[in-house]
């Protein structure tokens, strides 16, 4: 073995995250700071003048609301719903976990169809559903909050199941003596469940958590495809759920504004960064507690 | 007695996680086979019709998504094969042999995976672009060849598999490092391998976004893409769409079932490792 063996075996990795990972957030940078048509190239150097404009945009604003208004919608029901599968499939053989994950493997798109039919506001199953109970007909697309909750209806539905398996996992390298010990101490289930379980798989809770805010900021597809008039990407006639990625994929690939666009990464990318440091710092915390 | 009635919430619960699961697949399959005219009736209908197959006739006729269909599959078996490849060589690497930055380039491999890529689908595409590789499947491609959960997992699956000591006694016979790897390595890591080329192979026939930018839509459309233009417009013909959503499932949907368990395994095998 010569001595750069083991550094070519690793490259493939290093080479696709450089070429497709940090050499376009670097590039980014420099186009931020010039006027920059996607086709027709640079324009010019305008220093700062993007991030001024991005920062006294409604829209951008208006899409950073949607996005994290969406992720809490989606991830607050998700993970504690995926706690209680998890609970309810502990002694259960595989088949049930092969079962919750299926919605995992179903097309984003294909999520995004289905629901919009599901979601119709004149011939949809759920507003016929609804409207059994006398509530109704709810304009899915057209209302604000109604839309938030259909794009996390979506997302609920293909990843709850994965969160489930995760959880499930961790429950099961809880030491059974922990248990034992509050079974003696008279602790019932639910307590049980509050004092062992949940503190048990706390690493795992706070990395579901994590992974669904990596996921929740770049939400695209099923929002996209939700007001059917597919490729436009402006997430409803009033934009109500436009996110911060179709606002992008606007900006970039409608308007051509590459320079905008640019920005736009960069700052969404701080904040990721701000925020996954903060939340790697709390989470140190509590897991060290 | 008593046990019954205990017991009853429970089913009630896995019943409703049946439905949760499987609901909204069958009420594209209700929809897929029945005809604008049923689904606009007071009362939908809760069980499929007689129609799928010339609602597949029709299909066939407007859209040419057995192309797409295609262009999808090329892009996601060269993704599968390059991961199962990539990320196993990488992952034994990481795993088994000793070399300066080994720990700091692994740190590196894990900080990625925390990367929000697809927020920088601009720049990636002005790089593709540059490249002179717009429209083709090489821009479709590339991106996905390699994967940071894959190295990650890979590098697990050698830690557990792969025994120190087995590789150090081969290199001190003489073994040369690649007859090291394919008779040691190999074929301990080949399920996880299999089982990773099935999950890059879903990734990217699901992948919406990014072949909607780099590739031209109506020269190269992937399934996806086809599938989105297919429902756009400002009548959705809601039984056409559907049924080319389930054709389009039909590939992912069998590959789960074939690697189904061992999916579900190595998935909670994984989940663990992460939760230390």
């Amino acid at each position: 073995m010569s001595r750069y063996t083991p550094y070519l075996l690793v490259a493939p990795f290093f080479l696709v995250f450089g070429a497709f990972g940090v050499f376009p957030l670097l590039y980014t940078a420099w186009v931020s700071t010039h006027h920059w048509h996607l086709i027709a190239g640079d324009g010019g150097f305008t220093g700062l003048t993007n991030y001024r404009d991005l920062l006294a945009d409604p829209l951008f604003y208006n899409a950073l609301g949607n996005t994290l208004s969406i992720f809490l919608l989606a991830t607050i029901p998700q993970l504690a719903l995926a706690l209680g599968i998890a609970s309810l499939l502990r002694r259960r053989g595989a088949a049930w976990q092969v079962l919750v994950l299926v919605p995992n493997v179903v097309p984003v798109v294909a999520v995004a169809l289905v629901f919009g039919q599901l979601l119709g506001r004149d011939y949809g199953m759920v507003n016929f559903l609804l409207g059994r109970v006398g509530v109704g007909p709810v304009a899915w697309q057209a209302d604000t909050w109604a839309a938030h909750l259909g794009v996390a209806t979506m997302v609920m539905w293909r990843w709850t199941g994965y969160t489930a398996l995760l959880y499930l996992a961790a429950m099961r390298a809880v030491p059974r003596e922990l248990y034992e010990a509050a079974e003696l101490d008279g602790a019932g289930g639910w307590q049980r469940f509050r004092a062992v379980t949940l503190p048990g798989i706390r690493p795992t809770l706070l990395f579901t958590a994590i992974a669904s805010a990596i996921g929740g900021v770049q939400l695209f597809t099923e929002p996209q495809l939700f007001d059917g008039s597919g490729l436009a990407g402006a997430g409803g006639s009033d934009r109500q759920f436009q996110t911060v990625a179709m606002y992008l994929y606007e900006v970039g690939f409608s308007r051509f504004n590459a320079g905008y666009a640019a920005a736009m990464t960069w700052l969404l990318f701080l904040l990721c960064a701000t925020f996954a440091i903060t939340a790697t710092t709390i989470a140190r915390r509590i897991v060290r507690r | 007695m008593t046990l019954r009635v205990k017991r009853l919430p429970q089913a009630v619960a896995l019943l409703a996680l049946v439905l949760f699961s499987l609901a909204p697949l069958y009420s594209a399959l209700v929809v897929a086979s029945r005809d604008n005219a049923d689904l606009a009736r007071a009362t939908p209908p809760l069980v499929p019709g007689g129609r799928l197959l010339d609602h597949l006739g029709e299909l066939v006729d407007r859209v040419d998504l057995g192309q797409a269909m295609v262009n999808s599959a090329v892009i996601a078996g060269v993704v599968a094969v390059a991961n199962a490849l990539l990320c196993t060589v990488a992952g034994f690497a990481f795993a088994r042999l000793r070399f300066r930055g080994r720990e700091a380039l692994f740190a590196v491999v894990l900080a990625s995976a925390m990367v929000p890529t697809q927020l920088g689908i601009v720049p990636v595409f002005m790089v593709v672009d540059a490249l002179g590789w717009y429209d083709t499947l090489a821009a479709a491609i590339a991106p996905g060849l390699v994967s940071a959960f894959g190295v990650f997992w890979m590098r697990q699956a050698c830690l557990e598999a792969v025994a120190p000591e087995l590789v150090d006694a081969a290199r001190v016979d003489g073994c040369s490092l690649a007859r090291v790897y394919w008779h040691v390595a190999l074929p301990a890591l080949r399920g996880p391998a299999a089982v990773l080329g099935m999950l890059s192979f879903a990734t990217s026939w699901n992948e919406f976004g990014w072949p909607l930018v780099a590739l031209d839509p109506n020269d190269t459309p992937t399934a996806q893409v086809v599938l989105s233009r297919l429902a756009g417009g400002y009548y959705t013909d809601y039984p056409l769409v559907l049924t080319g959503v389930l054709v389009s499932i039909v590939p992912v949907l069998l590959l789960f079932v074939l690697f189904a368990r061992k999916v579900v395994a190595v998935l909670l095998r994984g989940a663990a490792e992460t939760g230390r």
